[in-house]
């Protein structure tokens, strides 16, 4: 029942093309536009300097993680901790170190929100969209940065400075709206606040 | 510090810390959780240490930066004892005066103290507080007492009593019929009698057992977990090793959000110190019971607070749920017996052990025993984690404890549970909550969330803005969930853009009831619930936005435009000079006008008028 009611409702527009409870055709096109949006991804990806690697952090990483695939996520965390992003050639290392295939830490590095596979700015921006945000003008904020800044959600800036990311909750609810700026959080904010933070970023030198 | 060999050990040492602890000593504690930090607590103790230091009173006063009071809206706090002075909002520049007047001479400074905002009365102690005075805080009360870097504050409060009480009087049998007595349910969102996965996580078959802690606190608007770990992280971890004692494990696992780098590093404190004096590791207090703790940080997937995700996030996998043919109790990490409780749940633990069950059983409803913390957010006057016993009317909590809504505006609903859980309109106020009653009215008790939304918000949004968070924390594996809610998220996005038609609402309906019966896991099980009780209680917004192509609240932009009432505008000119479009003119005394063509409906004009002079159209 709801098939029919569905394909009659929406299979004749493309915006609705991701619709395959019922239609393969459907189905089809997804799997070979979500390929493209990949294969552009790829290549559009910023030419960036290939990063040396840290073989004595690295270590000391996977030394404290016993060099267990099972602290993957953990290892994952450290490396982008250092990094701001997860780089190729680190990766590799990693696939060696722990005789791992590299589609496992792909699709881990894929599946959680905390990883990056492109470089992200020296100040990561993390606006709150929390429910206690969001009610009290979250939208709103990222609106006004996004503005400022002159990037969209997950960019980053040309300059490497800024990286603009949301996150579904900080967990400092009684504030909101929340963001922070690596790891400082600053609440009750409206626009003009949340601006008037960036700046102080933005003029330093 | 040599470790603890023996009960007796642990007495000689809990009674010279509790000397050490002269109750009549003066002692500043100021609030550090996530909440007073982001208003600047840091700074405060840097003036309030070099304030000290310039008075010559180092050794004369103790100050505690302890976890969460959670009185979060009025953060930094600062409390003094002896005597329990209460000081909302401290700045930097305050600290001379508090420490000249009130930490030398006792005496209190009047305008400091916390102005209740019904009586226009100063209020002198913590205690009195409208926010706590209504509150039942066993859970969470000693987070404002104690350093949560020190374990000696926590044994000083009778800190792993319980755990000494468990090891040495009574078997591990005894310990799961006193929490199976207590009716203590998950506080993770379930409801599932805690004692009783015990015993069948006792009795599975299997020579290894895990023990873990879900501290993966993905509710948007439900913080307790990250102060109760920031705060007492003690508490959570006597509440492990007692659990594992009563199951029979010697590993346990906490499961922690890195979002949430200030509990993280605390429970890694907490792990270390407990280690040192021998409450974790090997033959516990010479008691012959091993059991160590690791923190496992998670990635950031809302799902991961699933029980199979989680454990399949713990073995360094993708965090995708499978079906529960086999629950985790049975074959859970590793494949082997594992039972997950949420950091509240473990936290209750101690308490148990230290009162009786019997005690426990006496508070709360029928079915819902003990106290539940909510954190009570949103369009709300003292926003804030409150801890109450369950069976408290949402009126109580919202209105007598949270202070009812700001800026004299109306009350709308009240949505508890987190994405999975539903909105409460204003008819349910005095509906006691517990497991059941929530349930009965179509949502959870979930972890506790509890976000209040006035008549600035608008009820089709808000279901919108749930289904398209679910739409991005869905794992992808199961069709119903990964299809059906991306499908729900584009009709709510057409009906909040104006292009809602008839028979969406039928629609949605549909869809929620498919997606409610064949999803894989729990996200997707409930994923519709908010969909569902906005369409029950707000059908007429629905409609509002389908057939007539207006959002009544003023949330969503392509379906309302704002209007100056000439009538209540007396012209002068906030509106005009705050408006980033210079879409508002008019001359001084005289009413204004809002060029429609250059508004972007940004909002600034409405909030900024204080003659309620900008209407929704």
């Amino acid at each position: 029942m709801i098939s029919r009611r569905y394909r009659s409702k929406y299979s004749t527009t493309n915006a609705h093309v991701s619709l395959t409870l019922i239609s393969y055709s459907g189905l089809v096109k997804l799997v070979i536009l979500k390929s493209m949006e990949r294969i552009t991804a790829i290549k559009g990806e910023p030419q960036v300097k290939i990063e040396p690697i840290d073989t004595v952090y690295l270590d000391e990483v996977l030394e404290q993680n016993m060099q267990d695939p099972e602290n993957l996520i953990m290892i994952l965390q450290d490396i982008s901790a250092k990094y701001n992003y997860l780089p190729r050639e680190v990766l590799k290392y990693v696939v060696e170190r722990l005789n791992v295939p590299m589609s496992l830490i792909y699709s881990a590095a894929t599946f959680y929100k905390a990883f990056s596979l492109t470089p992200r700015g020296k100040y990561i921006i993390n606006v709150c969209l929390g429910t206690a945000c969001h009610v009290r003008g979250a939208e709103k904020i990222k609106e006004s940065l996004e503005e400022r800044l002159n990037i969209h959600e997950g960019e980053t800036t040309e300059d490497l400075k800024f990286t603009l990311e949301t996150v579904r909750c900080l967990g400092c609810c009684a504030l909101g709206p929340v963001i922070t700026v690596n790891e400082t959080s600053y609440g009750g904010l409206d626009r003009g606040k949340a601006i008037k933070i960036i700046k102080q970023y933005e003029d330093e030198t | 510090m040599s470790k603890l060999q023996s009960q007796k050990n642990y007495e000689v040492l809990r009674e010279q810390f509790k000397k050490e602890r002269d109750p009549e000593r003066r002692v500043v504690s100021l609030c550090a959780g996530s909440g007073c930090g982001a208003y600047g607590t840091q700074e405060v103790r840097r003036a309030l240490e070099q304030e000290v230091l310039k008075n010559g009173l180092k050794g004369k006063v103790e100050i505690k930066v302890t976890g969460c009071h959670g009185f979060c809206e009025q953060g930094p706090i600062m409390v003094i004892y002896p005597e329990g002075i209460f000081y909302p909002k401290v700045k930097p520049e305050d600290i001379p005066e508090i420490v000249a007047k009130t930490i030398v001479n006792g005496e209190v400074i009047e305008n400091k103290l916390y102005k209740d905002p019904l009586s226009k009365k100063r209020i002198l102690k913590e205690k009195d507080v409208p926010f706590y005075r209504q509150q039942l805080r066993i859970v969470f009360g000693n987070n404002g007492l104690i350093d949560p870097t020190n374990i000696d504050d926590y044994i000083s409060m009778d800190g792993y009593s319980a755990l000494v009480k468990a090891l040495f009087t009574m078997s591990p049998e005894e310990v799961i019929l006193a929490i199976k007595e207590s009716g203590l349910r998950g506080r993770g969102g379930g409801g599932f009698p805690t004692g009783i996965k015990w015993e069948t996580c006792r009795k599975a078959h299997g020579d290894i057992r895990y023990v873990m802690c879900n501290a993966d606190e993905g509710d948007p608007g439900a913080y307790m977990d990250r102060s109760l770990l920031e705060g007492n992280s003690h508490s959570v971890l006597e509440g492990m090793i007692i659990g594992a004692y009563a199951i029979g494990s010697n590993q346990g696992f906490v499961y922690v959000r890195n979002e949430y780098p200030l509990a993280v590093k605390n429970l890694g404190i907490g792990i270390k110190q407990a280690e040192e004096y021998g409450l974790l590791g090997k033959n516990i207090l010479g008691s012959g019971f091993d059991f160590t703790v690791k923190i496992s940080r998670g990635g950031g997937a809302f799902v991961c607070g699933e029980s199979t995700a989680l454990m399949r996030s713990l073995e360094g996998k993708v965090g995708r749920p499978r079906a529960k043919y086999i629950h985790t109790v049975d074959k859970g990490y590793r494949e082997s017996p594992s039972a997950l409780n949420n950091v509240e749940t473990w936290a209750n633990v101690p308490i148990i052990i230290n009162n009786g069950p019997e005690w426990y059983a006496s508070l709360g409803t029928e079915k819902s025993k003990g106290t539940k913390v909510f954190s009570l957010v949103g369009k709300v006057r003292n926003t804030g984690l409150v801890e109450v016993p369950m069976g408290t009317s949402l009126r109580t909590i919202i209105y007598d404890i949270g202070g009812g809504i700001p800026k004299k505006k109306k009350f709308k609903a009240v949505q508890t549970g987190g994405p999975s859980g539903g909105c409460i309109p204003e008819d349910f106020l005095d509906l006691p909550v517990d497991y059941e009653r929530l349930a009965e009215v179509g949502s959870i008790m979930g972890s506790g969330g509890m976000i209040v939304m006035d008549q600035d918000n608008c009820m089709v949004d808000l279901a919108r803005y749930f289904v398209d968070f679910l739409k991005n924390e869905s794992c992808g594996q199961c069709t119903p969930c990964r299809e059906g809610i991306t499908q729900m998220s584009e009709i709510l996005t057409d009906i909040c853009e104006g292009n809602g038609k008839e028979g969406d609402i039928e629609l949605l309906e549909e869809l929620a009831t498919m997606i409610k019966r064949f999803s894989l896991c729990g996200l997707g099980k409930t994923a519709p619930n908010s969909v569902l009780t906005t369409l029950l209680y707000f059908r007429e917004e629905y409609q509002a936005h389908i057939r007539d192509k207006k959002c009544p609240a003023g949330v969503c932009k392509a379906l309302f435009h704002y209007e100056v009432d000439e009538e209540l505008c007396n012209g002068c000119h906030l509106c005009a000079l705050k408006c980033p479009q210079e879409a508002v003119t008019g001359e001084k005394k005289k009413p204004h006008h809002i060029d429609q063509d250059k508004c972007i409906k940004c909002s600034i004009c409405y909030e900024a008028c204080k003659f309620d002079a900008i209407l929704i159209k």
